[in-house]
């Protein structure tokens, strides 16, 4: 897949170019009927659900959700503020809290639209040779007003991929990404730092088929 | 993910003679700090509540010298991390502050207000 941000360099825009060449991208297409027309631009990130056995990978993906979403040029409530409501509320657990209906938490944080993270694989798994570290994720953002569905996507980020890429010549777009999107790292949780760069791929408007930039970006209803 | 002794600036200078096109990408805020704080918080880390405060307002220090934008829910996160040290008036003033910065957040700003108002310990 073409993983890298779609500016940063004439080898970046190359290997994008081989790779359409190759036939392996299909360019997704996404209606956005719903999501244009509902203009969303505050956006309630709810504590992600987890389908990977690491338990911190809820608080991983959360915690680097604001960066791509902020600079999309949307307002993101603030993340571990809106969970203390939750714990204050005696709601802890993830599930319960995709389960709220929409007009409550609009009721409560007057956002447009909340975002459902889902993770599907997080940290180090031993595969046949050697491991891999990977993050991925489903998301959906659902209008608080109208409890429609604006938009749905999914990525997924990896260690051996990145790999791959600073050997292709990708690895100025690799240290850009990591600096301008403060990748973090932490060494007790393998995970982190790919649900970083899957946040990026997942959250970062202005990819194929991703979100739509929102009000407060200078790229605002030009995409 | 980048080596130790290397200044992040310096690198991103460098990175951007080499590639010509990091001016349009220019961030919107500043991001030194918000995300690794809030992860910290998210972890449960409370008996480094007064560490993660020192380094979001030494951050924001160095940002408003930069004149760098702080992102959305900076300030009221301060806010948390102010209310969880029993610092109740400028745990409000961050709240207000993130109000006025950020007009989007005034219904939550206003709930999380209201509940200080009505005594409740944490919002």
């Amino acid at each position: 897949m073409n993983s890298m941000p779609t500016c940063w360099s004439p080898a970046v825009w190359l290997s994008g170019l081989a790779l359409l060449a190759s036939g392996c991208v299909t360019m997704p297409t996404y209606d956005y009927t719903a999501y244009r027309a509902s203009r969303p631009a505050s956006i309630l990130v709810l504590p992600p659900t987890n389908a990977a056995t690491e338990i911190t990978a809820s608080d991983s993906v959360l915690a680097q959700a604001t960066l791509p979403l902020a600079e999309s040029g949307y307002y993101v409530l603030p993340v571990a503020l809106v969970d203390e409501t939750f714990r204050q509320n005696g709601l802890t657990n993830a599930d319960e809290i995709a389960a709220v209906p929409p007009a409550k938490l609009r009721e409560i944080f007057g956002a447009d639209a909340a975002l459902y993270i889902n993770v599907k694989e997080f940290g180090s798994y031993y595969i046949v040779i050697g491991s891999d570290t990977v993050a991925s994720a489903d998301a959906r953002l659902i209008d608080l007003k109208s409890g429609a569905l604006l938009w749905e996507g999914k990525a997924k980020a990896s260690a051996s991929e990145r790999r791959a890429a600073a050997g292709a010549g990708g690895i100025i777009g690799i240290l850009v990404s990591a600096i301008v999107f403060q990748i973090l790292d932490d060494s007790t949780n393998a995970g982190h730092t790919e649900a970083g760069f899957m946040n990026q791929r997942l959250l970062g408007a202005g990819r194929p088929a991703g979100l739509l930039y929102g009000p407060r970006s200078p790229k605002y209803q030009q995409d | 993910m980048i080596g130790g002794s290397w200044s992040k600036a310096a690198l991103l200078a460098i990175v951007a003679l080499l590639v010509g096109c990091v001016s349009q990408s220019k961030p919107m805020y500043d991001w030194s700090a918000y995300q690794q704080q809030v992860y910290r918080n998210l972890k449960g880390d409370e008996a480094g509540i007064e560490d993660q405060r020192l380094k979001l307002e030494a951050a924001a220090t160095e940002a408003q010298g930069k004149s760098l934008a702080l992102p959305p829910g900076y300030r009221a996160h301060l806010g948390l991390l102010y209310l969880k040290l029993g610092r109740t008036p400028e745990a409000r003033a961050a709240l207000e502050a993130e109000k006025a910065m950020f007009p989007e957040s005034t219904h939550y700003m206003n709930f999380l207000l209201g509940n200080l108002d009505a005594g409740a310990k944490t919002p």
